[in-house]
């Protein structure tokens, strides 16, 4: 290795691309290369579930910076080309074509894949998708045919979101959820309820506690679902959206610490020196705790703070995480982290379809949903970020003015 | 297609000509206009996308709609009264020669 080696960013994805830009706005003048096996350049996933998978946006909008900008801060993108070996000690990198790479300093920004169902229950028929990547979205859009038969399996934000999509476009769209309601791991009971009749209001049907026996194919193609129950559901396309599992083979093989993600501290470094890691794949501390965010905020956050951290000292990264999905009409926002939470406040909005779910761990509000509520979701984040205490009582009486509470 | 100009805090301008229906968040990041981040790519969640409209533009831009009235509680910069989230402005024809202020961050 010499202090001339490029520092090389693993997966062309969010946090890479913001790893990259902070990298360069913090002054780093020397060699950078991203290396990622997707063929695009780096792209926001957000729409793949949403306005690309329905054919309302562009491929080339959903580009996170155009190519030009890579070639004007002089940052390398080796696309197409998976990164297959990491030697730690040697800092070196070994690419699928046999390549091999010195770097000074890497980060992991490796995202994550979703998870699958095995194939003993019919996980591997064709017209069973998951959503992670373009390719994806690009095999299913052709498959949203209004009158199909679409099962979503798993009633979490993405599967949520590609129902709404599909309901849209005029499909019969199922949705089952194992557990005893959809968004259980992620959102309060009248966060589900309202999202439940949502999706029944546009002729959606939820079945929650509802387990999948298997997939049933004809020809190798998906042809028909059967529940835990025995019922029998005709099925020409099924999405699989039942969570995510981080992409951390790559620093396992290299001995780096993982345990559910690459683990890191608070200044984004892994158990091996000059190896850092961000965004889904990344595991780190905060307010006590483990953590895993899959999101936008955290990869393009913790994409910062790993590029402060690649080039010398920083604070531990302490981020007021944010998340949106939108469904229908609905915009969902949230603010925080609920993890924890001990009640609730629902606070009405001002407009149809519009509230606000306020969560609190004994007198502390740690998250907010907010449907429709951009008030709400922006007052309640700025309370979180200032750390002034809120009254739950403040908070559930509707002619209470929140910019004061916030203020 | 429209031409936009950005103004930037340190008075360097970047013009454009911008397809219409295309927002204007989504132009300034294709141009490499710094301070306009767009994190959560234009879906009204971030309010990294703040500009100032230029004052002799304010009423063919118009005002912010509501959700977006209310994204503007949280800007970075101060809010003034011509503060808009660009984003949720789209390029029309009318707005050929717009010119948008962008806070320094
Ligand atoms: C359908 C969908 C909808 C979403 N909606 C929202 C939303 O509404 N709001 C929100 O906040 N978040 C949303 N997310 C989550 C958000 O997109 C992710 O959290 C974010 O993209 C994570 O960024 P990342 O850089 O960590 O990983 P990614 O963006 O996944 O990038 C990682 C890249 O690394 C590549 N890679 C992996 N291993 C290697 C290797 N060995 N060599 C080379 N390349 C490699 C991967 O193929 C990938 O291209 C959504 C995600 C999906 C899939
Ligand atoms: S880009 Fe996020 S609010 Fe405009």
């Amino acid at each position: 290795m010499t202090m001339t080696a490029p520092i090389i960013l693993v997966g062309a994805g969010q946090a890479s691309a913001s790893c990259a830009a902070k990298l360069r706005a913090l002054g780093y003048d020397g060699a950078l290369t991203i290396i990622g096996d997707e063929p695009a350049a780096p792209y926001q996933r957000p729409p793949l579930s949403k306005k690309y998978v329905s054919g309302e946006l562009a491929r080339e909008r959903l580009f996170i910076r155009p190519l030009s900008w890579y070639a004007e801060q002089r940052i390398e993108l080796r696309l197409g080309t998976r990164v297959v070996k990491l030697d730690a000690a040697g800092h070196r990198v070994t690419l699928a074509d046999g390549t091999n790479l010195s770097f000074s300093r890497l980060l992991l920004a490796t995202g994550s894949t979703p998870r699958r169902l095995p194939a003993e229950i019919g996980g591997n028929l064709a017209n069973v998708f998951t959503i992670r990547n373009l390719a994806d979205a690009d095999t299913i859009a052709p498959a949203l045919i209004p009158g199909a038969n679409l099962l979503v399996i798993g009633g979490g934000y993405i599967g949520l979101e590609a129902a709404a999509v599909a309901a849209q476009k005029g499909l019969d769209v199922t949705v089952i959820e194992m557990a005893d309601r959809i968004l259980q791991r992620v959102a309060a009971a009248p966060t589900a309820d309202f999202f439940r009749t949502l999706h029944q209001s546009h002729g959606v049907t939820i079945r929650e506690a509802t387990g999948l026996a298997e997939l049933v194919g004809k020809d190798g193609r998906l042809s028909s679902a059967r529940l835990k129950d025995g019922t029998i559901l005709p099925a020409d396309l099924a999405i699989v959206g039942i969570g995510i599992l981080p992409n951390d083979d790559l620093a396992q093989a290299a001995g780096i610490a993982v345990e559910s993600g690459i683990l890191v501290d608070g200044k984004c470094r892994t158990s091996v020196p000059d190896i850092f890691a961000a965004g889904d794949c990344a595991n780190f501390t905060w307010r006590g705790q483990r953590t895993r965010l899959e999101s936008v905020q955290n990869a393009i956050d913790q994409g910062e703070h790993a590029a402060a951290c690649l080039l010398g000292e920083a604070p531990d990264y302490d981020p007021v995480p944010w998340f949106w999905s939108d469904q229908y009409e609905v915009k969902l926002q949230i603010a925080g982290l609920n993890r924890g939470y001990d009640s609730t406040v629902l606070r009405p909005g001002k407009r149809p379809l519009s509230q606000s779910i306020w969560y609190f761990r004994g007198d502390t509000l740690i998250a907010i949903d907010a449907m429709n509520d951009a008030l709400a979701y922006a007052l309640g984040k700025k309370m979180l970020e200032s750390g002034k205490p809120v009254a739950k009582a403040a908070i559930a009486d509707p002619a209470s003015d929140l910019k004061a509470l916030a203020s | 297609m429209p031409k936009v100009t950005w103004v930037l805090g340190d008075g360097r301008e970047i013009s454009a000509n911008v397809a219409v229906g295309h927002n204007l968040m989504e132009a300034a990041v294709a141009n490499n206009v710094p301070d306009v981040i767009g994190e959560c790519g234009g879906c009204l969640s971030c309010a990294t996308c703040h500009v100032y409209v230029d004052p002799a533009w304010a009423a063919k831009t118009g005002k912010p709609a509501e959700m977006e009235n209310d994204m503007l509680e949280i800007t970075t910069a101060e809010r003034r009264e011509l503060s808009r989230l660009s984003c949720q402005i789209l390029a029309t024809e009318e707005l050929d020669g717009l010119i948008l202020h962008v806070p320094h961050n």
